[in-house]
């Protein structure tokens, strides 16, 4: 690029501009973690200043139980959390690449009116499923179980999708060879496909705990709302929403909402290019 | 034309997913076309030997995804079809008729827009505050997302990728707990009154502040209530239409804005460096200032980027509920009311699920027709397709 050359007072204001919007996207997160250790006078005298003074770790002791304060019972929500998500994850990641992968290779009759269906799905809005989900998880008579919970979530059309663009572009030539060899076409997908297929599922597997460990509205309709079958997320939701105890708390409610944040967090750090992938590979390539 | 189901068919991700769903909300029957890049890619080989057994196993492979997807989305989407159809309350089987539940016809969607009402005058506020919320959210997310793209595309730039996962890294995490922290900046004793206050500034109370910001600049040019204003339309008055967004959305308006620029940001930098070095060189040459070769340059090829970005913006955004439901629930004065939040409430609070299966069937189609109308707008004159289409593609 020849603009490159440009003078060192834009350079200057660029990295500005840059830092200024840094300090916008992180600051609050920074205050969020530093509100976590303090007092609720110091939390409201002191709302912009990153050092708490004085240092506590009550709101920590609270949320892992240490208190003996079961008004707030964080490590149930915890708890379903991760079971809920960790087998979401797992179904999901399976059955979204079998059918992306039948629907990629594998010639069968109606195939091609599978995947118009398949986009129609995709298109209706989440909006309009709320009280759907609720209907159906009534009729079945799984209302308030982990059942309702995980099922309507182990296969989302989205990621179905996903593989299905992906498979398509692969070369054929490897399974055709293992076919040719007599394996079975389960046997071919499982331990042939798959392996190759790393990227993708990576791509999946995050973008499935991302969503599932997130999920909000479908679990306030599928559940009463007890903590039993509470998830993180929706237990914050109630506290936040200030149908847990009294007054602000708001060391306690962003405690809890950094718990909340770390899991996808983590990932999110340690996978971030893949996280990058999962928006929009599509793109890149194009 | 620069449409989305043109993408290649090898788009991996999300973004490919999000654009079939893009391709399958604003072209309707999403048939023929939809399905050509794959059986293209894998021509009809001879059936018979190795073959034969595909079929039993391709519908083996997609079993499960038609089972979940049927019995947990479309089949429960004709069921709420079916109660958005009669008075059901919860407490029968809302299919046996009689045994209190009784079919009422059309009379849930014409009670949203013809009978004076509570409930049409809730409906028609959440879609007045929804109205102004889709109007800035959209266009300011869309401007926030290409202009962090556009800075962090600067080739010469250090520390690319620090900047890149800071912009981000706000668009992966959990919306309630979002919604929970700026809960907090946003309270009388928060950060953002604490900061205006270093300026002098005395900070509204932002959440139980139910004026509206269109209000606010009438009266301050001394209009208030004036009488041009008092026609009503469904049920509301023209002042009350005027008002935009509360002080209180205003802050939802901003936590989303600050939220999802970052997911779109990354779809403006994979279309950025797709851009061939050669147009921006011979631009440079040409020597046409920044703004020339952005506004006749770059948007123009990015194109495809920006109908993505704006049209699940506009999905986005008329289903907002998630922030709605931590941050007040409708309240102040219902200002911060969506539809969505309001056919939940209606539904799970005040068990009328007939009526809020009604609105969310409402905001459904209300998203179909601004997408296609907006799909319409974008396409250059000479690609446009009819806006609307009986029957499925040729």
């Amino acid at each position: 690029m020849i603009e490159r050359r440009s003078n060192p007072v834009k350079t200057i204001l660029l990295y500005a501009a840059l830092l200024a919007f840094a300090v916008f996207f992180i600051y609050p997160f920074l205050i969020q973690i530093s509100t976590s250790f303090k007092t609720d006078p110091d939390a409201a005298n002191n709302p912009l200043s990153l050092v708490p003074n004085p240092v506590t770790t009550q709101v920590w002791q609270r949320i892992f139980g240490q208190t003996g304060d079961s008004s707030v019972p964080v490590t149930t929500w915890v708890q379903n959390s991760f079971i809920v998500t960790l087998v979401v994850t797992a179904a999901r990641v399976f059955l979204d690449s079998l059918a992306g992968y039948a629907l990629s290779r594998l010639q069968f009759r109606g195939r091609n009116a599978v995947f118009a269906a398949l986009l129609a799905v995709m298109a209706v809005p989440g909006v309009a499923l709320l009280i759907p989900k609720f209907l159906m998880v009534n009729y079945l008579g799984i209302y308030d179980t982990y059942t309702a919970m995980i099922l309507p979530l182990i296969v989302d059309a989205a990621g179905v999708f996903i593989m299905k663009q992906f498979f398509d572009s692969v070369p054929v030539s490897i399974e055709e060879a293992a076919r040719m060899d007599g394996a079975s076409i389960f046997r071919t997908f499982w331990s042939v496909v798959l392996p190759m297929a790393k990227p993708a599922l990576i791509t999946l597997t995050i973008l499935s705990f991302q969503g599932s460990w997130n999920e909000f509205s479908h679990f306030l309709v599928v559940t009463k709302g007890t903590p039993e079958h509470q998830t993180l997320v929706t237990g914050l939701a109630s506290l936040t929403s200030g149908q847990l105890g009294s007054g602000t708390q708001y060391p306690l409610k962003l405690g809890t909402a950094l718990l909340a944040t770390i899991p996808v967090a983590v990932l999110f750090f340690a996978l971030q290019r893949y996280f990058i992938r999962g928006a929009n590979e599509g793109g890149v390539k194009g | 034309m620069a449409s989305i189901d043109e993408r290649p068919p090898d788009d991996v991700t999300a973004s490919g997913a999000r654009a079939g769903q893009v391709a399958a909300v604003s072209a309707g029957t999403p048939t023929g076309q939809a399905g050509a890049p794959g059986a293209r890619r894998a021509p009809r080989r001879n059936r018979g030997g190795l073959r034969g057994r595909e079929g039993a196993a391709g519908w083996l492979f997609v079993a499960p995804m038609i089972v979940i997807l049927g019995v947990f989305l479309v089949i429960p989407i004709g069921m709420a079809l079916w109660v958005s159809f009669t008075n059901w309350q919860g407490n029968s089987n809302p299919f046996q008729v009689g045994q209190g539940t009784d079919v009422v016809g059309l009379k849930n969607y014409t009670d949203l827009f013809a009978r004076d009402g509570l409930t049409r005058d809730n409906f028609m506020q959440s879609i007045g505050n929804t109205f102004y919320y889709v109007l800035l959210v959209v266009p300011l997310q869309t401007a926030l997302a290409l202009g962090l793209a556009l800075l962090v595309s600067n080739t010469m730039l250090k520390g690319r990728s620090f900047f890149r996962t800071a912009f981000y890294f706000p668009s992966v995490t959990s919306s309630i707990a979002i919604a929970t922290v700026f809960l907090f900046l946003f309270s009388n004793t928060g950060a953002v009154n604490a900061f205006l206050a270093l300026f002098g500034i005395d900070g509204p109370q932002w959440f139980t502040d139910s004026r509206g910001l269109l209000h606010l600049a009438f009266n301050a040019v001394g209009v208030d209530n004036p009488s041009w204003a008092q026609g009503e339309i469904f049920g509301r008055t023209l002042w009350d239409w005027l008002s935009g967004p509360s002080v209180a959305m205003f802050v939802i308006i901003f936590l989303v804005i600050w939220t999802t620029s970052g997911t779109f940001m990354l779809m403006f930098i994979a279309a950025l460096q797709d851009l061939p070095v050669e147009i921006d060189e011979a631009a440079a040459l040409d020597g046409t200032s920044r703004w020339q070769k952005l506004r006749h340059v770059t948007l123009p090829m990015i194109k495809p980027a920006l109908f993505l970005v704006i049209t699940l913006g506009i999905i986005g955004t008329w289903q907002v509920f998630d922030q709605i439901y931590v941050m007040g629930k409708g309240q102040p004065d219902g200002t911060t009311l969506s539809p969505a939040f309001l056919s939940y409430q209606q539904s799970f609070g005040n068990f009328r699920y007939g009526s809020g299966a009604a609105m969310a069937f409402v905001v459904f189609l209300i998203i179909v027709v601004l997408t296609r109308l907006q799909r319409y707008v974008l396409t250059d004159k000479d690609d446009r397709k009819p806006l609307f289409r009986l029957g499925g593609r040729k």
